[in-house]
């Protein structure tokens, strides 16, 4: 639970709405205003469900935005780029050709592929400020992660786009294959990492989590591209494909992106894991060095790591269960045994021993960091190996 | 699952007490969990429910018994399966009776009564004197932790030390009672639509899995299950225009018939495709008649769109041919018949076709495809989606049992602008199609081909056609008699072997009668042999059909043609089944449920998905002051304790016992 700094003044703490701001007010009131703004644009063509979940998702932008700040400045960039995208492109694919922000920043491939290359470049950029202990540096590393996930996230909302401009019996919100939710993943994993870092205010993390997302970034680009590299053959998977009937469901646009909160921050803990044993050998080996010093201390990676799966197991659960829900509705049953299903409940059953061990056995230090970096494989198991192993139900993201 | 910090020492050492730690401890939640994780990953490496023939090719016929004997192809509803996930219930549920008394009084629970001794003890300890009287320091903590949102309890001891506690978030103590009991509520919900009675019924032999496969009618009684049955989820395939009311619950390598209270009529079954070609929409026009309470409910089902009546679902699922109307000819590839016959055949019907060369034989047709959306390799290099048209797939099965399956398209297919009839051969299910090219003619047809085919099995129009090139030869080189009857001999014998066996055939023959140094130059000499004979027999099948001049078109078709006859010989069938006309009957594929346990399920979620959060997001916290008055002033000790984020509570405490000994500096 979160102090706010006012206590040192008083012992008052007053209640929630009394500590907002001018500007909380303003957020709320501006989001509230789109969202009004949306539902009487759109009212046709919405139903109960999707009012819902406009509804939701009004209200949770809202409380992300008074619970963390940075949000505000970050949702207003992508808004804006997206809707200056969206008006660029007026009523035509073809003004991607012409325009040339279309053509260069804004359309959904090119704000992408920046996305990617700023990630790769952040990942290096916060190597160099650890290295280098360069409080700018870090600085110049933290604002090019908030770039790629600004860009990640117009990339995926002018898709979404895009594929109405398609044909508007094929669009559809971008999350209904492996190309498009692995940039869900990085930009999740991407804006999990930048709200620990403002908590902590400690960036020597960033170059290890963005280790992973950098991962992703080379699968996404070997994934979408037409060329092969190492010898596989590309797979050409970056255009907007219609959805399969299995997938036209408003659970999609709720099932997905709580999931990928929960790999996003297993993904977390998994690297805080590895900076954890890094500085744990560090300490062992030469107290005086580089990771013994320059790494976060042992206890505060321990509780991040802790944070990172409970935030991650409680959206699996979510996502799961609404995973249920939609099977329920789709195939005639809310749990089939599924492949995709299954292995579901092995990353839930996973991280549930986890924490048990945690709670309960007091479970500290090496070994529980050694099984958060085991849970990512496990949960990119799940995820990838899955699709690419095993057939099933779930068989929207083949390889 | 237990805290093990709290977990209260039991007084009565008996068996039973053993039994209730043993059930209830963490060792065993654990190891359960890992279990269930370990047999969840069993089922997912090995493909469940497939057909036992697939397994025993698969794993041999000893893996396969030992498999099957472990249960390992229906793993989820394996005796051993189900004894973990009991196991586990029996663990939690143990735990959550253990640990919920515990827990309730915890979250009300003051301890008002702390010994000083024990406060010491806390991580989190502070003691300071101030010259506040202890009745001020009591006023300020109470303003303090009220403000914070904390409850506050006080109690003044005999010895005149007064101790206030303020404590906030003990609910995060009910977040471990919803989420434990969220699971039991979960399984429980689970075991209520599991398969469990019929399993039961099945080894008590009430029940009796049916393995033939014969119409739902014919099935006996003791593989039926009636309208009773609370619990099931089960398929049936209906033909357009056609009723069901049993569904089939697929059960080991065999499945059960499904009474339902309801008929089910499926009207019409429509695929709707998007512009690319990719399947858009698979709906059904259903009327579901309910006789016994006179209701019809007409409804159009979609996927994710299910038709709901009263506690049964039926969902869009799959959908296949219904018996699709098939206009076919019969073209022969031995000269058995001179003409294609016409016949009419229904998809899932089985006929019999005589052969001469091949015995009786059957001919089951097994299915229709009316579009058939395959990758292909564009202009451009790059591959895209195009519709090859309707075919239908059919076996033809020998006496002996052994069939080969076959894949015709109803349309000829381009092939770098020349069009080919398709005919794929597969010897089993798991090989790839191999494919018969038959070159389209001039026509439209397969009759040029077929009428090819018939010259070169016609002994005297081939003694004909040797006799005729020969004599050129002799004429044109000079050739003496004796040499032109040898070569019209061995030209007769090559045009035969390439009739009946293809190029292979020649090689054989070849390899048997010449040394291994003269093959080479003999192979090259007879196929130049073998393919002055084609071409001449070509020409005069030209001739006949009243093409005296024929040109490039007509080679290419040569070309193409004798290719096609090179791979007949591996064909197996005595005759190309050509898709002259169809109507297509289509089945939609329904699966009907009843699921009583799925609002249990829901309510376990919740509970577990509330419980969750409660447990990381709300923290127990607790503050004790402990004033004693001094001969100036009080002393306080102050101590607190978090169940959880010890980090931020370092934050917190220090704050809030700066705040409290600054105000009472302050105002000192």
């Amino acid at each position: 639970m979160a102090v706010p700094e006012n206590i040192m003044q008083g012992f008052d703490r007053p209640a929630w709405y009394k500590r907002l701001t001018g500007l909380d007010w303003a957020w709320g009131v501006l989001v509230m205003a789109a969202m009004a703004y949306a539902y009487f644009m759109y009212q046709a063509v919405l139903d109960e469900f999707e009012t819902g979940i406009l509804l939701g998702s009004s209200f949770g932008l809202v409380a992300l935005g008074w619970f963390w700040k940075p949000f505000r400045p970050y949702a207003l960039a992508v808004a804006v780029l997206s809707l200056f995208a969206i008006w660029l492109y007026g009523g035509s694919l073809q003004a991607a050709e012409q325009s040339f922000f279309l053509k260069f920043i804004l359309s959904s491939q090119s704000a992408i592929m920046w996305m990617s290359a700023l990630f790769v470049l952040a990942t290096v950029t916060y190597f160099g400020a650890l290295f280098s202990g360069s409080e700018f540096v870090g600085k110049i590393a933290s604002s090019l992660t908030w770039s790629a996930v600004v860009l990640g996230m117009v990339g995926l909302m002018v898709r979404w786009r895009e594929s109405y401009l398609i044909d508007p019996e094929i669009g559809h919100i971008p999350v209904s294959n492996l190309y498009e939710v692995f940039i869900l993943f990085s930009l999740i994993t991407g804006l999990i990492y930048l709200f620990y870092e403002g908590r902590y205010k400690n960036r020597a993390l960033g170059g290890f989590v963005l280790l992973v997302i950098s991962a992703a970034v080379g699968f996404l680009l070997w994934y979408g591209s037409f060329l092969g590299w190492a010898g596989l053959e590309g797979r050409d998977a970056a255009k907007i494909q219609p959805l399969v009937p299995a997938l036209q469901s408003y659970w999609m646009k709720i099932h997905v992106p709580a999931n990928f909160i929960g790999y996003g921050a297993f993904a977390l803990a998994a690297m805080v894991g590895v900076v954890y044993l890094l500085r744990l050998r560090g300490e062992r080996a030469n107290p005086g060095g580089f990771a013994a010093t320059r790494l976060p201390a042992l206890d505060q990676l321990d509780d991040l790591m802790y944070k990172a799966i409970a935030l991650g197991f409680g959206f699996f659960t979510i996502a799961t269960v609404l995973g249920a829900m939609w099977a329920a509705e789709a195939w005639g049953g809310y749990w089939s045994w599924d492949p995709k299903e299954t292995w579901a409940l092995i990353v839930w059953l996973n991280y549930a021993a986890w924490l048990h061990m945690r709670f309960t056995k007091g479970w500290r230090g090496a070994p529980m960091a050694w099984w958060a970096l085991i849970g990512l494989f496990v949960t990119l198991f799940a995820f990838l190996g899955v699709n690419m192993f095993l057939s099933g139900l779930h068989s929207y993201g083949q390889l | 699952m237990t805290t093990s910090s709290e977990q209260k020492p039991l007084s009565n050492k008996g068996f039973g007490a053993h039994l209730t730690r043993f059930l209830g401890s963490m060792n065993l939640a654990i190891t359960l969990l890992v279990a269930l994780g370990i047999a969840s990953v069993i089922g997912t490496v090995l493909k469940q429910n497939e057909s036992y023939s697939d397994y025993i090719i698969k794993f041999g016929p000893f893996w396969h018994e030992m498999f099957r004997t472990l249960g390992l192809y229906d793993v989820y509803i394996a005796g051993w399966f189900l004894f973990i996930l009991i196991f586990l219930m029996i663990s939690t549920s143990v735990c959550v009776l253990r640990n919920t008394p515990l827990m309730l009084r915890d979250m009300r629970h003051f301890r008002l009564n702390v010994q000083e001794k024990s406060l010491r003890a806390f991580h989190h300890v502070r003691e300071e004197t101030v010259e506040a009287s202890p009745e001020t320091v009591l006023a300020h903590a109470r303003g303090l932790f009220s403000g914070q949102g904390f409850r506050v309890r006080e109690k003044k001891a005999d010895d005149d030390h007064s101790v206030l506690v303020g404590m906030r978030g003990g609910w995060s103590r009910l977040g471990y009672v919803f989420a434990h009991v969220g699971i039991i509520v979960i399984l429980i919900g689970g075991t209520l639509d599991s398969k469990i009675p019929l399993h039961v019924g099945k080894l008590m032999g009430r029940v009796v899995v049916e393995h033939q496969d014969i119409p739902a009618s014919e099935v006996p009684e003791k593989s039926r299950i009636g309208v009773d049955n609370p619990s099931f989820r089960g398929n049936v395939n209906i033909p357009e225009g056609k009723s069901a009311n049993v569904v089939f619950l697929g059960m080991d390598d065999g499945y059960l018939v499904q009474s339902l209270p309801f008929s089910i009529t499926v009207k019409d079954f429509r695929v709707e495709h998007y512009a690319t070609g990719q399947p858009k929409s698979f709906e059904s026009d259903v009327v579901l008649h309910d006789a016994k309470h006179d209701k019809t409910i007409t409804q159009t089902i979609s996927v994710n769109h299910p038709l709901i009546y009263e506690n049964y679902a039926i969902y869009q699922a799959s959908f296949g041919d219904g018996g699709t109307n098939l206009d076919l000819k019969l073209w022969s590839l031995n000269p058995e018949y001179d003409k294609p016959y016409s016949f009419t055949g229904n998809v899932f019907q089985t006929y019999s076709m005589p052969s001469q060369v091949y015995g009786p034989l059957k001919l089951e047709i097994t299915d229709f495809r009316l579009f058939n959306i395959e990758p292909v390799l564009g202009k451009d290099g790059k591959t895209e989606q195009r519709n090859m048209g309707p075919s239908f797939n059919f076996k033809i099965r020998n006496e002996e049992g052994v069939a080969k399956e076959y894949r015709n398209y109803m349309n000829p297919l381009d092939q770098g602008g020349r069009f080919f009839y398709i005919s794929g051969v597969r010897d089993t299910p798991t090989d790839q199609f191999r494919y018969l090219n038959i070159p389209q003619d001039r026509e439209g047809g397969v009759k040029r081909f077929m009428t090819f085919l018939a010259y070169l099995h016609d002994e005297t129009k081939v003694a004909q056609v040797a006799q005729d090139v020969t004599q050129k030869a002799v004429e044109g080189a000079g050739m003496d008699a004796k040499l032109q009857a040898q070569l019209k001999q061995t030209m007769q014998r090559l045009l035969m072997l390439f009739a009946q066996g293809g190029y292979d055939a020649i090689l054989d023959d070849i390899n048997q009668n010449m040394p291994e140094d003269k093959r080479q130059a003999a192979a090259e000499a007879f196929i130049k042999v073998l393919h002055s004979g084609t071409q001449a027999l070509y020409l005069s099948m030209l001739k006949d059909l009243g093409v005296t001049e024929p040109d490039d078109k007509d080679w290419q078709f040569y070309d193409d043609a004798v290719s096609a006859i090179s791979v007949l010989p591996y064909y197996g069938s005595p005759y190309y089944l050509k898709l002259d006309s169809f109507k297509q009957i289509q089945a939609s594929g329904l699966q009907i449920t009843r699921s009583p346990g799925k609002a249990v399920v829901y309510l376990g979620s919740f509970m577990l998905i509330l419980g969750i959060f409660m447990m990381f997001y709300v923290a127990h916290q607790r503050f004790w002051v402990r004033v004693s008055p001094t001969e100036s002033g009080s002393k306080i000790l102050i101590a607190g304790t978090s169940n959880r984020n010890p980090l931020e509570f370092d934050g917190l405490f220090e704050r809030l016992s700066k705040a409290l000994f600054g105000s009472l500096n302050k105002s000192a």
